[in-house]
C-alpha cells in the first residue's frame, strides 16, 4: 500500500482509461469489453460476425500468442486469433475490470 | 434470399426418396466427421468446374434401400457469395452448378456447441427453399459440457425437422435415414428473417436458442489450460520448436527410409517380373515404362501418407490452429500467414505432399502463393544430386573443428539459397500478383480434441486415392514419354544405346541454350531425364559415361570433373537449387489448383529464375576461378 502511494507520487497516478470507444487492439490480455463498431470492409466484418464477434456482444482478450501477436479473443463460446493490425479496427467499450486476477 | 414463407415439396409426396442431396455447414461443426460416418469408405473427390474446391461424393442406403448421393460441400460460415466455397454451395444449392443437378434436399450440419452464430447459416439454408433437415452435431460434447437445447421447439420455430446427434458416437443418426425416406415429422414452413444485416439475423437466432431453452454449454476448462501452456510465452514455443522438429524428423527419419524401402521392393520385383519375360520392346516396355513409371508414383505415397497423418493430427486435435498463431509472426515479415508453416516446412522433404498439405489455407491468393513458394524448399531429391558434385568438386576441409567442413557448408549455403529465393519470391507475390488485403489472418481456435482414428484413416485414404488418380496419372504419362525417348530409335528391334536415343537429340538440342551455364550435353540429357525426379540424373551421367553411378561413385566423379569446370559445377548446383524440374510437382500443382495455368506460370519462372542464376553463377564464378 504505501509502495503504491510512494509509486503514485514520483510517477503521477496511472492514467484514467478513456470510458470511450477504444479499439480491441487497446486491451490488455483479461480484460472485457462490448464490441462496438468494425471499421472493416464489407467481406471482412461479415466474416468475424458469422464467427461470432457481433456488436453488442461482450469480447474478452483470452490470450496472445508468444511474442504479444496475433491475440486470441472469445466471444460466448468461439475463441478466434487475429492480428493487431486487425483489431485496431475494431472499436470496443470498455466495462470495467479484468476478467480475472492476477 | 425470400422473405416469404418456405413451401416444402414433400408435403404432397410423404413417400418421396431423395436422390441427391447436399451437406452443407459450418467448419469446425464435424461435417465432415459426419459425413464419413453416413458413406462410409463409398467415398469419390472431384473438384467443381473451374474452381480449386473439392467436393466429397458419397453413397448411403436410403430407407428403402435405394441409394441416395450425399455431395459434402466445403464447410462455410454464411451463404454471402464472397468467397470461393461460399459461391460453390450457393450454385450447388440452386442448381446452378454445371454438371450437377440440383439436390433433392439439404442437411446442415451445425456445432450444438455454438448454436447462435450457426443458426444464422441455416436460417440462410433453408430459405433457398430444398427440404431441410437440420442437424445439431457434437450433441456428446454438449451433454458433457451441461449444455441443452429443446429440439422439438427449435424444428417447430425452424420449420423444419431438427435432430441431436453425435458424429463421433452415432447417436442420433437415424433421424438421417428416417429424413431421406421421407419420413421426418412435417411441419409447418415457418417465415425466416433472411433479408437483413447479420446482426439482426444474429439477434433472432439467440430468440430462437432462447425459446428452445438452450444452455450454451461451459468453455470447457482443460482446453484454456491446455492453451495456458501451448500459447505460453516460452512454454508455447519450447512446445512448438519439438512438433516442428518432430515433423521434419517424422518425414525424413520414417517417411523417406520407407519410401525408399518401397522403391527397392519394387524395383527388385520389376526385375523378378521382367526375368519370366520374353527379351524384347514388349518386356522393355512393361518393365521399364509401365511398371517404372507406377513406382515412380507409388513411392510417394508414403510420404504423404505420413505426413497427412501428423497433420490430420495436430488438425483435428486442434494444436495445429495454435501452431499458426505462433508461427504467424515470422511468417508476416515474408507477407505469407501462419497457416502456411506446415506445409513449407513439409517442402524440406518434398513439395509434393506439401503441396497437397495447402489446403488448410483458406485464403486462394496465400494458398497459391504457399504453392508456388514450396518448392524453392530444398527438397530431399536434390540432396543426391549436391552430394555428388560437391563431393565432386570441393574437397572436405575441416572449418570449425570436426563439426563444420567444407562441404558441409558448401550443403548448407544452398539450403539457404533456395530458403532465401523462396522468401523473395513470397515477397514479390504478395505485393503484387497475389495482394490480399482482403482476407487478413483471423483464425477460429477450435477447443481440443481426442482425433478420432478412424476420421484420420479415412483421411488418408481419401488424400491417397486423390494423389494416385489424379497426379498419379500425368507422372505416368510422363514416365512412359520418358522410356519412348530413351527407347528410341530402335536399331532392330533393340532399343538404342542412350547415345542414340531421342533423348540424346533432347541434349544436343538443347546444348547450345545450356552452354553459357557451362553444360553440354550429356547435362543437357540430365537434365531432361531429371523431369522425372531430380536425382536420376546421377544414373543418367552414369549411363552417359559408361558407368555404374551407385556402385562406382568415385568414378562418376570422376567423370564428372573432366564435363563440368568448377563454374560449371556451381552453375549447375545453383541451377539444381532453382528449377522446377519434378514433374511430379507439376503434376500435383495441377491437381490443387484444377489447371495447367499455375503449374505453367510456376514452370516459367523457376525456369527463368533457374537459367538466369546459373547464368550468372558461372560468370561470376568464372571470374575468380579458372
Amino acid at each position: 500500500m504505501e509502495l503504491k502511494m510512494i509509486f503514485n507520487f514520483i510517477f503521477g497516478p496511472k492514467q484514467k482509461r478513456n470510458l470511450t470507444t477504444s479499439a480491441l487492439a487497446d486491451l490488455q490480455v483479461g480484460e472485457r469489453a462490448i464490441l462496438e463498431e468494425f471499421e472493416l470492409d464489407h467481406p471482412i466484418a461479415e466474416h468475424l460476425m458469422n464467427l461470432g464477434f457481433v456488436p453488442g456482444l461482450e469480447v474478452t482478450v483470452e490470450r496472445s500468442g508468444p511474442g504479444g501477436d496475433p491475440r486470441v479473443y472469445r466471444v460466448e463460446g468461439t475463441e478466434v486469433a487475429m492480428r493487431r493490425e486487425l483489431s485496431r479496427h475494431i472499436h470496443v467499450s470498455l466495462v470495467g475490470a479484468p476478467a480475472f486476477g492476477d | 434470399m425470400t422473405c416469404h414463407p418456405v413451401a416444402r415439396p414433400q408435403d404432397e409426396a410423404p413417400d418421396t426418396s431423395y436422390r441427391t442431396v447436399a451437406v452443407v455447414g459450418p467448419p469446425n461443426s464435424g461435417k465432415t466427421t459426419l459425413f464419413n460416418r453416413l458413406t462410409g469408405l463409398r467415398q469419390k473427390v472431384g473438384n467443381f468446374p473451374g474452381v480449386t474446391v473439392e467436393h466429397h461424393t458419397g453413397y448411403i442406403r436410403g430407407g428403402e434401400g435405394e441409394e441416395v448421393a450425399l455431395i459434402d460441400l466445403p464447410g462455410i460460415y454464411s451463404l454471402t457469395p464472397k468467397s470461393e466455397d461460399e459461391k460453390v454451395a450457393i450454385d450447388v444449392l440452386h442448381g446452378n452448378m454445371p454438371g450437377m443437378s440440383r439436390p433433392d434436399a439439404v442437411i446442415v450440419v451445425l456445432n450444438s456447441t455454438n448454436l447462435h452464430s450457426h443458426l444464422v447459416l441455416a436460417a440462410r439454408v433453408i430459405a433457398v427453399g430444398l427440404p431441410t433437415l437440420v442437424l445439431l452435431n457434437m450433441a456428446d460434447e454438449l451433454h458433457k459440457q451441461d449444455g441443452s437445447v429443446d429440439v422439438l421447439s427449435l424444428a417447430r420455430q425452424l420449420g423444419t425437422p431438427v435432430a441431436l446427434v453425435s458424429a463421433t458416437t452415432g447417436a442420433g443418426l437415424e433421424a438421417v435415414t428416417n429424413f431421406l425416406s421421407g419420413a421426418s415429422p412435417a411441419l409447418e414452413p415457418i417465415e425466416l428473417p433472411v433479408v437483413g444485416s447479420t446482426r439482426s439475423v444474429r439477434e433472432w437466432a439467440v430468440r430462437v436458442g432462447e425459446n428452445a431453452n438452450y444452455r450454451r454449454p461451459a468453455t470447457p476448462v482443460w482446453t484454456r489450460r491446455l492453451d495456458d501452456l501451448f500459447l505460453h510465452r516460452t512454454w508455447g514455443a519450447v512446445i512448438f520448436g519439438v512438433v516442428v522438429v518432430a515433423v521434419f524428423q517424422t518425414i525424413f527419419a520414417v517417411g523417406q527410409p520407407l519410401s525408399n524401402l518401397l522403391q527397392k521392393f519394387l524395383d527388385l520385383t520389376g526385375s523378378r517380373i521382367g526375368t519370366l519375360l520374353p527379351e524384347g520392346m514388349f518386356r522393355s516396355l512393361l518393365i521399364n515404362g509401365v511398371w517404372k513409371g507406377t513406382g515412380s508414383v507409388l513411392v510417394f505415397l508414403p510420404q504423404i501418407l505420413l505426413l497427412f497423418l501428423v497433420i490430420g493430427i495436430l488438425e483435428d486435435s486442434g494444436y495445429l490452429a495454435r501452431a499458426a498463431v505462433i508461427a504467424d509472426r515470422t511468417m508476416s515479415r515474408v507477407g505469407l500467414n501462419g497457416k502456411s508453416f506446415i506445409p513449407l516446412l513439409s517442402a524440406y522433404a518434398c513439395a509434393v505432399p506439401a503441396i497437397m498439405a495447402t489446403r488448410t489455407i483458406e485464403s486462394k491468393r496465400d494458398r497459391i502463393a504457399t504453392i508456388l513458394i514450396a518448392p524453392f524448399m530444398t527438397c530431399s531429391a536434390r540432396l543426391p544430386v549436391y552430394t555428388m558434385v560437391i563431393a565432386a568438386f570441393l574437397p572436405n576441409r575441416p572449418l570449425l573443428g570436426p563439426f563444420l567442413g567444407t562441404r558441409a557448408v558448401a550443403m548448407l549455403s544452398l539450403y539457404l539459397l533456395g530458403f532465401l529465393m523462396a522468401v523473395l519470391t513470397a515477397r514479390l507475390l504478395k505485393s503484387t500478383v497475389l495482394k490480399s488485403k482482403d482476407a487478413p489472418f483471423i483464425l477460429e481456435m477450435p477447443p481440443y480434441r481426442w482425433p478420432k482414428f478412424s476420421s484420420l484413416m479415412m483421411r488418408l485414404v481419401d488424400r491417397g486415392k486423390a494423389f494416385l488418380y489424379r497426379a498419379g496419372t500425368v507422372i505416368m504419362l510422363v514416365s512412359l514419354l520418358l522410356w519412348a525417348a530413351t527407347n528410341f530409335p530402335m536399331h532392330n528391334g533393340h532399343p538404342p544405346a542412350i547415345q542414340d536415343s531421342v533423348v540424346a537429340s533432347l541434349g544436343h538440342a538443347i546444348e547450345p541454350v545450356i552452354r553459357p551455364l557451362g553444360f553440354d550435353w550429356k547435362i543437357g540429357v540430365g537434365l531432361v531425364t531429371s523431369l522425372a525426379a531430380r536425382e536420376v540424373i546421377i544414373a543418367t551421367l552414369g549411363t552417359l559415361n559408361g558407368i555404374d553411378a551407385e556402385s562406382h561413385s568415385f568414378d562418376l566423379q570422376n567423370a564428372l570433373r573432366h564435363e563440368l569446370t568448377i563454374p560449371g559445377a556451381i552453375a549447375l548446383l545453383v541451377f539444381f537449387a532453382f528449377a522446377m524440374q519434378c514433374m511430379s510437382t507439376i503434376a500435383v500443382v495441377r491437381r490443387e489448383t484444377n489447371g495447367w495455368k499455375w503449374p505453367a506460370i510456376q514452370f516459367a519462372y523457376m525456369t527463368i529464375v533457374a537459367y538466369v542464376s546459373a547464368f550468372a553463377a558461372y560468370r561470376i564464378v568464372g571470374h575468380f576461378i579458372r
